[in-house]
């Protein structure tokens, strides 16, 4: 096993570095010059500009400069945002609790319903159920999320009031920021109905981020369900009279959930694509929507890392699901 | 000496057309239409491709054209509504089906180029890696590997900030960010064919490298190739529909569905049309497209029927 992680592991040090060089590359491929692009001005006092180039380090040759980013990613240090002045790594990590919060939540939901779905969509293979859930969900697979996210807005917050239009938190609460978990926070605070309004505002944006994850893992149980009912061992549970859901949850399921597991995984990067999309909808106040509000204000130093940081994000999660896959199948772990 | 014509074989009798093995068209055509949704998708799509072509003499109106005196009006099944604009207008008084017809245009022209952008480089790469798995290979797959790190639109979005917004950015963007799919494709197919028999009778045979790349193997892996064509072909449309949304894709007052929806934003609570009638052009459109690359892999990868 051991042999195995250390396989994967080396395996993630030239991706690390590819991706160090495309972010790297980034910041230099921008047309025109970047300076003037960063300062949103043209014709910069030269004496400035002079500076802004060595300050960024922009006058040494490139392969010096990349060695230099490198170098300077190892110590940790990630560079400040243009706008706030603040370093880049600290204004993700008061973000970033935000985004894992929805990420959860959307996980959580597509999680629980997929696995339903699909399990009783192939225990009825062919009714009308399984018909409905695979049309629901092609339908959920399609979806243009950010439309998904004004719809259910439209609905539930314009014309029911059932739930807030947007943010975390309602601005009459004053929450202490101690884990960045609205829930958990609001449940610590002693302000009543806080944790109520915490969970209304979370509710659309984790259905709205749920929803494709939500496709793509009802899809997957309901197949691998039903290949695993195929085998002898599921005729060999019933037949010696084990209660249909013993059967059903403990010898089928659990085998069904081995490539589920991988769908999981790989959806981690399908959450915070949709991440960027469904806080631009509902201001929630995450990493996506931190992007997105860099690009538009041409903050390459937060756009750049920032991109670094995701990228290293969805790597780690990858890896995580590679080694339990393998732990979870050791044929895969004795591969060579 | 003429030699014996063996007497199983009847000269000149009638063919029974219905032995025969159907012509590869008919089998395909036979499969795909075994599934109806494929076929549904597929009438779907016709239809908005015909909007597409002739979208200056289906649309009733100009798609730029604002009537200033018919803002946010409702579509005709409302009370309001008119039948001069079937499905109302925006809040600068464009008529919402012409735009939708135009958007059409615009969606499958991206869809289409940044499918070509991607499938040539990424078939080329894929082949590549294939044929060289000692040296090239590894390496090609490697930078694969680092774009498929970040989740597609991320990368598109970071592209597009280097580039700058606008239609062709959008198209190259998605282009790159399908890419590693095709290459990644095309190597397994390629490494899978490469050990079969008539690829070492062609080496044998002399065929050059060209050759065997392009006349021997490519053609045999083309079935994963055209399937997954199809369904970028749909993320294609929902990621530049994406980028629209965030103000990063084709710019107003282009009639771009995603574009369309971003500026419909505000006017949410009065006029729902202007915020549903985009969307829902995607959803449909994406819909269909991957109802027919369902079909389409049924019917051309027998392998994978019933596998997802």
């Amino acid at each position: 096993m051991l042999s195995f992680i250390a396989r994967r592991l080396g395996l993630l040090i030239p991706t690390f570095f590819g991706i160090t060089l495309l972010t790297f590359a980034l910041i230099r491929l921008i047309p025109g010059d970047p300076v003037e692009v960063m300062m949103g001005e043209r014709r910069v006092d030269p004496e400035m500009h002079a500076q802004a180039m060595e300050r960024l380090g922009l006058n040494k040759p490139l392969p010096a400069q990349y060695l230099d980013y490198v170098g300077k990613l190892a110590q940790g240090d990630l560079g400040e945002s243009l706008r706030t002045r603040e370093s880049v790594w600290h204004e993700f990590l008061t973000l970033f609790p935000a985004t894992l919060e929805l990420a959860f939540a959307a996980l959580l939901f597509a999680g629980i319903v997929g696995l339903l779905a699909g399990v009783i969509a192939a225990l009825k293979r062919g009714s009308l159920f399984d018909h409905g859930v695979m049309g629901i969900s092609l339908a959920g697979y399609s979806m243009p999320i950010f439309w998904w996210g004004l719809i259910l807005i439209m609905f539930f917050s314009v014309s029911l009031g059932w739930t807030p239009v947007s943010g975390r938190i309602d601005l009459l609460y004053d929450i202490e920021p101690k884990t960045g978990f609205m829930l958990i926070d609001t449940l610590l605070s002693d302000e009543e109905g806080a944790f109520k309004d915490a969970l209304m505002h979370l509710i659309l944006p984790a259905i709205v981020l749920g929803t494709i994850p939500l496709a793509v893992i009802a899809r997957m149980t309901r197949s691998s369900m039903l290949e695993v009912l195929r085998e002898d061992y599921i005729r060999t549970a019933r037949a010696k009279g084990l209660s249909p859901a013993r059967v059903v949850f403990v010898h089928g399921l659990r085998n069904a959930l081995i490539p589920v597991l991988t769908v999981f995984g790989l959806q981690v990067g399908t959450l915070l694509a949709g991440a960027v999309l469904t806080e631009t909808i509902f201001s929630w106040p995450g990493i996506g929507k931190w992007l997105i509000e860099a690009i538009g204000a041409r903050d390459y130093p937060v756009v750049q890392n920032g991109i670094l940081l995701i990228a290293c994000l969805v790597i780690l999660v990858n890896f995580v699901v590679d080694i339990l896959y393998g732990l979870a199948n050791p044929r895969i772990r004795h591969q060579r | 000496m003429t030699s014996p014509i063996p007497n199983s074989v009847t000269p000149a009798s009638p063919v029974d057309q219905s032995l025969l093995y159907p012509s590869p068209y008919k089998e395909f055509w036979q499969a795909f239409a075994r599934n109806k949704g494929a076929v549904m998708g597929l009438a779907f799509m016709c239809l908005v491709v015909f909007c597409a072509l002739f979208a200056p003499w289906v649309a009733p109106h100009d798609p730029s054209e604002q009537y200033r005196d018919f803002l946010l009006t409702p579509p005709v099944w409302l009370e309001g509504g008119s039948w001069q604009f079937i499905l109302g207008t925006d809040e600068l008084g464009r008529d919402l089906l012409s735009r939708l017809i135009q958007g059409a245009r615009l969606s499958l022209l991206i869809g289409l180029s940044s499918v070509v952008m991607s499938l040539i480089p990424g078939i080329l790469l894929g082949l590549l890696a294939g044929f060289f798995p000692q040296l090239l290979g590894p390496s090609i797959m490697r930078l694969m590997d680092v774009m498929l790190a970040l989740p597609s639109l991320l990368l598109a979005v970071a592209i597009v900030a280097i580039l700058g917004p606008g239609l062709i950015n959008t198209v190259i963007a998605i282009a790159i960010v399908s890419l590693p799919s095709y290459v990644r494709l095309t190597r397994a197919a390629v490494m899978g064919e490469l050990n079969r028999d008539y690829v070492t009778a062609a080496r044998l045979a002399g065929a050059g490298l060209p050759r065997l790349m392009f006349v021997t193997v490519l053609p045999n892996c083309m079935a994963p190739l055209i399937v997954q064509a199809t369904l970028s072909f749909s993320s294609a449309i929902l990621d530049a529909a994406a980028l629209g949304f965030l103000g990063l894709g084709v710019q107003p007052p282009t009639p771009e569905w995603g574009t369309m929806l971003a500026s419909a934003r505000d006017y949410i609570e009065r006029a729902w049309w202007v915020v549903s009638l985009p969307g829902l052009t995607i959803l449909l459109s994406v819909l269909a497209i991957n109802l027919m690359g369902d079909g389409l892999r049924d019917a051309l990868d027998p392998k994978l029927k019933n596998a997802a």
